[in-house]
């Protein structure tokens, strides 16, 4: 079998070029940079505070909300993905069935936030 | 040709992933395999002419599902690696169960059928078709109109739980 890869190639392209973009001056810099390190330089941040103990610690059980909410909001975007690509042979029906759909769930975002579910503190 | 090596590379790299997400000591890196192998799963679908399907486990697997197993994995005591050692002696269970899957899609291969057909691989070619477009099409002009909204529903029923629960714990 041959399947038709369509316009996949183009995808792929970007995947690599947008890898690269990312990895190739990570690689390259420690190449090409002078070395002459010193402990001002060695420190976590040039300028702030030192960090204190291991960053693997147990997180603020509160911001598994967040989470939810993300999720919530991730499974809105995979009913708003095939509406956009076939919103140009739907009709303003299908625009009201959407605004209706994204109203309920603006209306569970309201609630977090009147919650303070969303406060950082 | 380029279909089998394609599925041969994908495939080797989801199994290398699966014994590393396996063998990983710490658990984040356990996670992050299994978002290599999800985005490989997504690239067989892909390979199958599935594109929607392959964004949905994109989306939904490798995005909310991982930050989920991520956030309870921070929310866990992440440095407690010697925990990981009582899963080693699940090793026979796992064996067993994983050979009775082994068994299970050999038998459908062999003597499976999806739509009256033979189940077969490499599978027979789809002709391409913008599958976006056509579940896009047929989600909003054909009566489900009903069932789309009531998702809505079920999706702010999880907003309210998840702010009752963390709201209560506080």
């Amino acid at each position: 079998m041959q399947t038709d890869w369509g316009n996949w190639g183009y995808v792929a392209l970007f995947l690599l070029i947008a890898t690269g973009f990312a990895f190739i001056p990570l690689v390259l810099s420690p190449l090409i940079r002078p070395r002459n390190p010193n402990p001002v330089k060695q420190a976590t941040y040039e300028c702030g505070i030192e960090t204190v103990g291991t960053s693997w610690i147990r997180y603020y059980a509160g911001f598994y909300v967040y989470a939810l909410v993300f999720v919530v909001f991730d499974v809105e975007t995979i009913f708003l993905y095939p509406w956009a690509v076939a919103f140009g042979l739907l009709n303003w029906f299908a625009l009201i069935e959407m605004a209706i759909f994204i109203g309920i769930l603006l209306v569970g975002l309201v609630y977090a936030w009147k919650k303070q579910a969303l406060r950082w503190w | 040709m380029i279909d089998t090596l394609f599925f041969a590379l994908v495939a080797a790299v989801a199994v290398v992933a699966a014994v590393a997400m396996v063998v990983a000591r710490r658990a984040v890196h356990s996670a992050l395999f299994l978002v290599v192998i999800l985005f490989c799963v997504a690239l067989l679908y892909l390979t199958l002419s599935a594109e929607f399907l392959a964004a949905v486990q994109i989306i939904v697997y490798a995005g909310a599902v991982m930050v989920l197993f991520l956030f309870v994995i921070t929310l866990l005591n992440p440095a407690a690696e010697q925990q990981l050692a009582d899963v080693r002696s699940h090793g026979i269970v796992a064996a067993v169960l994983a050979g009775v899957l082994l068994i299970e899609v050999a038998a459908v291969l062999r003597w499976g059928t999806l739509a009256g057909q033979p189940a077969s691989f490499p599978p027979p070619a789809v002709p391409w078709s913008d599958n976006v477009q056509a579940i896009g099409e047929g989600l909003f002009t054909t009566g489900f109109l009903l069932p789309f909204e009531l998702t809505s529903v079920l999706l702010i029923v999880a907003i309210v739980g998840a702010t009752v629960l963390a709201k209560r714990r506080l």
